[in-house]
């Protein structure tokens, strides 16, 4: 049967780089289309009406909306290939555990890095550090999240990497002084292709960054 | 099937408590249950078994913790297999469309819930019960497309969506009380009312489902105000 998938996507977004990275692990040829957020399309709009957000996958004509959700079924539905999530029940559930925990904690603390100053700052990056500390002590000692491959945690988590670089120039610290272990495995999870294709440049994103500050009027 | 060891850690009121006990008695799994004292004291076995977030619920399966009520009940279905009694759907899908609506209940609509009665300003309060209104509508929506017809968001049986939604009941009854408004209506929402009623009277629902008037006892106590009534007509 021929499968007909579509993502609607933004370069920059660590949600939609999720999804390229799943898509990729599977080997599954799609369109990619970008949105251009200031002014959504009529497909984005239809297909994702509650939220009105990218990414969305659209398989044979239907939606699937929300990264994670997005990841799970195509984990599920090309189930014969690179799979990510484990089988063991227990195991999926401590990788369902942390990849929320990323989605509860990475985004909104590294965009308070980027989007505030002084104080308020400071604070967003002891957070941050101590969210980044605490992922690095799940890891452990094994190559990725996954354990020998790259697995649900490691897809959920590895796009924000691309965001690290802005965070450290517009916090004015380093990630890797306070976390080498953490970027010694997102190295890792980049010699693989599908994670390479998938994220932009760190200095795209940083000048992305930069336009938004202007946008926004941020310092 | 296998007897195993099995502890829920939670508290009375918690809606997200409710979803687990929902899921376990759905499963007939037998389990002791211990009531934490929350805010006041947190339990050894709490923090150990949570030490990120130090919250409840918490199923301990033997010896292994699992946190957050989505992905407890989840796992709770994946563990106790019987096909007469399945929470996700078997389609992937379908499975999907359920996530992204327990999604939607558990990020937007609880969230919006949580403001109405314990908001910091009549602003947020007030913009919080439109949340909550259009959320319902959205529901109601989602009930149609989800149900098929059927009694529930799951179909025949009690599914995912209808664990997470409607564990929120009590304390939308809570919010009505307090509001003098209805939430869930004949004239806006009449599958959601009638799909209510099903769920409440549910086997697995009816005898762990806090009593509402102990609800608002233990809300006003918290400080939960709620602005009555001032929106155009249900």
């Amino acid at each position: 049967m021929a499968e007909e998938v579509v993502l609607l996507d933004f370069r920059p977004s660590p949600f939609g780089m999720r999804s390229r990275i799943a898509l990729a692990e599977k080997g599954i040829k799609y369109e990619y289309k970008e949105e251009d957020l200031r002014n959504k399309s009529a497909l984005l709009l239809q297909m994702n009406p509650v939220h009105k957000k990218i990414p969305v996958l659209i398989h044979n004509g239907k939606p699937v909306c929300e990264s994670l959700i997005q990841v799970q079924y195509i984990d599920e539905v090309w189930h014969d290939k690179a799979p990510l999530l484990p089988s063991d029940p227990y195991q999926k559930a401590t990788a369902r555990f942390w990849a929320d925990y990323v989605d509860k904690k990475i985004y909104d603390l590294g965009s308070r890095v980027w989007k505030t100053k002084g104080e308020e700052q400071a604070t967003a990056k002891k957070e941050f550090i101590e969210t980044l500390k605490l992922m690095e002590k799940e890891l452990g000692d094994k190559p990725y999240f996954g354990g020998e491959s790259l697995g649900y945690v490691d897809v959920a988590f590895i796009p924000f990497y691309s965001w690290f670089y802005a965070y450290e120039k517009c916090g004015n610290f380093s990630i890797e002084a306070e976390c080498p272990k953490l970027i010694a495995w997102a190295k890792r999870c980049m010699q693989k292709e599908s994670v390479a294709k998938s994220l932009p440049d760190q200095q795209k994103v940083y000048d992305f960054i930069l336009e938004m500050k202007k946008r926004f009027g941020i310092e | 099937m296998a007897e195993s060891n099995v502890m829920l850690l939670g508290t009375w009121a918690s809606p997200f408590v409710l979803r687990v006990k929902i899921a376990l008695r759905l499963k007939s799994v037998n389990y002791e249950y211990h009531e934490e004292n929350l805010p006041e004291s947190k339990s050894d076995l709490l923090l150990k078994s949570n030490p990120v977030y130090k919250k409840v619920p918490v199923l301990i399966h033997g010896h292994n913790p699992i946190c957050e009520s989505l992905i407890i009940v989840e796992y709770i279905d994946e563990v106790w297999t019987t096909s007469a009694s399945s929470i996700l759907p078997s389609d992937a899908y379908e499975r999907a469309q359920s996530r992204f609506w327990a999604a939607y209940v558990e990020d937007k609509f609880s969230t919006a819930l949580r403001r109405v009665l314990f908001g910091t300003t009549e602003e947020d309060k007030r913009a919080a019960m439109a949340e909550v209104s259009e959320g319902i509508l959205l529901l109601e929506e989602a009930f149609v497309k989800l149900s098929k017809g059927r009694a529930f968001f799951g179909g025949e049986n009690i599914g995912f969506v209808d664990i997470v939604f409607g564990s929120l009941l009590a304390w939308i009854e809570v919010i009505e009380k307090l509001s003098e408004m209805k939430l869930i209506s004949e004239a806006k929402t009449p599958r959601l009312v009638q799909w209510a009623d099903f769920f409440s009277a549910h086997e697995a629902v009816k005898d762990v489902s806090p009593a509402v008037d102990k609800l608002v006892e233990f809300a006003l106590k918290l400080g939960a105000r709620v602005l009555k009534a001032t929106a155009p007509t249900n």
